[in-house]
């Protein structure tokens, strides 16, 4: 369970977080919706301990984050599996080592054969073919990028996926591609995740949750059910935006 | 000033950072050996080609100003000491601090504003051991290596030009070597070549890791990595000879 209590972060004069409380159940898909520039990124890099909150504090399965040392910190990021915004995959590595790299046990990151036959699994999982492998990332294109960014993540067979506006900068069919792929990846893998997002139908489509996050705080939270119904004016301002949602079932991979 | 402390705050948690991460040798010897072979191989032909002039001109210079009662042995005194004390370490330095510093801070700091640290630290894996380590092992251990080439093809290249311009022999040229040569010098030349390379190294690999800002804070990152470890070159090239020259 993730748990973010009273969380506040600022860069110099500017607030960006200003006392987030949240909490994501084992199991669940949460998106976390917000306009952009509100801190989305800046909540998800809490908890895997990337940033420091100047106040408040992120307890990840019991575990206050900022207060783990080196070895504990390293240990509870190999429970959790970070897609980036861009891929973030290594430039001077080609797919396959971006992949081994999410690799957390050392018997098979260092076991040639083991890491390739895991990296080919996870290729397979986010629909890419193995032949994927040997590219470098800058022959491949901004949804296989997306992709990549995933497998990597998933690698290490992480509890937590946090994935960081995993559809931005893609077109609408393969962000609906790439939605599907989250949603049947939460079903496969049994992961908890936190899909940070100002993509409304991508989250409705996905999530079991959402939260939108606004002005440094989360103002609602409920199901994509309850979201549709809620009168909070800053949810309607949201979702004012008029989508219709097509079942993911409908959508190909 | 307050930012200045900070900076140097920054910059003692990151070599702190760097000591922590030895211990995972296993993961810095491979790259450390990677990036020896990239520094050394790429930066062979420029030391070659500064060293060569410098040594021939500071021959031909010397012959120009040698004139009278100056015996012209002198020549090949005045050109070892300068090329081994001076002019090798030095502009080997200055060239490398553009060419490795530039690289380096470049290439940090486009993985910074990419995201590709934040990736590997999300990965648990530790950006010190992956990424500083073996960039500053392979300055410490290559541009000593660079400069001890730059000295030897320097002070030959003197002697070529030297014979070439001037009317003296190799008896008169390896004599004037020799009268005021100590091993202390070469020493000495290492010595420095291995401060160097330690602000080269450490400077613009905490130059490009602490990038902010995107495309232009990379081109900021890179610009002070090559000003500061140049500057700091020539000031620790005053020190180093007031302190061990004197």
């Amino acid at each position: 369970m993730i748990e973010i209590r009273d969380l506040a972060k600022r860069f110099g004069a500017q607030v960006i977080l200003d006392g987030v409380n949240l909490t994501v159940e084992e199991g669940e898909t949460l998106a976390l919706l917000g306009p952009s520039g509100t801190g989305k990124s800046v909540l998800l890099k809490h908890i895997i301990g990337l940033i420091r909150p100047d106040f408040g504090e992120v307890i990840v399965d019991g575990q206050a984050v900022a207060t783990l040392d080196r070895k504990a910190l390293s240990a509870l990021r190999s429970t959790i599996g970070y897609v980036f915004q861009n891929g973030a995959l290594f430039d001077s590595m080609n797919v396959f080592e971006n992949i081994r790299l999410g690799l957390t046990k050392p018997e098979e990151f260092n076991n040639e054969e083991t890491a390739r036959a895991r990296v080919e699994e996870c290729l397979r999982l986010v629909n890419l073919v193995p032949e994927t492998m040997e590219k470098m990332p800058s022959e491949l294109s901004g949804g296989m990028r997306k992709r990549v960014g995933i497998a990597r993540a998933i690698a290490g067979k992480p509890k937590y996926l946090l994935y960081d506006e995993p559809t931005s900068g893609l077109d609408p069919v393969n962000s609906d591609i790439i939605d599907a792929l989250i949603k049947r990846l939460d079903t496969e893998l049994g992961v908890t995740s936190i899909m940070v997002t100002h993509d409304v139908r991508g989250a409705f489509r996905t999530a079991d949750r959402i939260a939108l996050l606004t002005g440094g705080k989360v103002v609602a939270v409920g199901t994509p059910a309850e979201f549709r119904e809620s009168s909070n004016p800053e949810v309607r301002a949201f979702l004012e935006r008029d989508f219709d949602l097509e079942p993911l079932s409908t959508v190909s991979d | 000033m307050l930012d200045a402390l900070a900076a140097v705050g920054r910059f003692a948690q990151l070599v702190a950072e760097m000591g922590r991460g030895l211990v995972e040798w296993r993961v810095w010897a491979p790259r450390t050996l990677d990036e020896c072979w990239k520094l050394g191989v790429g930066s062979l032909f420029i030391v070659l080609l500064i060293s060569s002039f410098a040594g021939a001109v500071t021959a031909l210079q010397a012959g120009y100003q040698f004139t009278g009662n100056i015996p012209i042995y002198v020549v090949g005194s005045l050109v070892t000491e300068s090329i081994v004390l001076e002019l090798g370490p030095v502009l080997v330095g200055l060239i490398l601090a553009g060419r490795i510093g530039a690289r380096y801070a470049a290439e940090l700091g486009t993985m910074r504003v990419t995201e590709q640290i934040d990736a590997l630290e999300s990965l648990g894996r530790a950006p010190s051991s992956h990424l500083l380590i073996p960039r500053v092992l392979a300055c410490l251990l290559m541009i000593p290596l660079l400069v001890i080439i730059a000295d030897v093809v320097g002070v030959l290249a003197g002697w070529l030009a030297a014979k070439q311009a001037l009317p003296i022999s190799d008896q008169d040229f390896a004599y004037g070597a020799r009268i005021y040569w100590r091993p202390f010098d070469a020493y000495y030349s290492v010595i420095k070549a291995f401060f160097f390379a330690g602000a080269i190294g450490l400077i613009s690999c905490y130059r490009g890791f602490t990038t902010q800002q995107g495309a232009e804070g990379v081109g900021r990152s890179t610009t002070g990595a090559v000003v500061t470890s140049s500057v700091v070159i020539l000031l620790l090239d005053t020190v180093l000879a007031k302190m061990l020259l004197n």
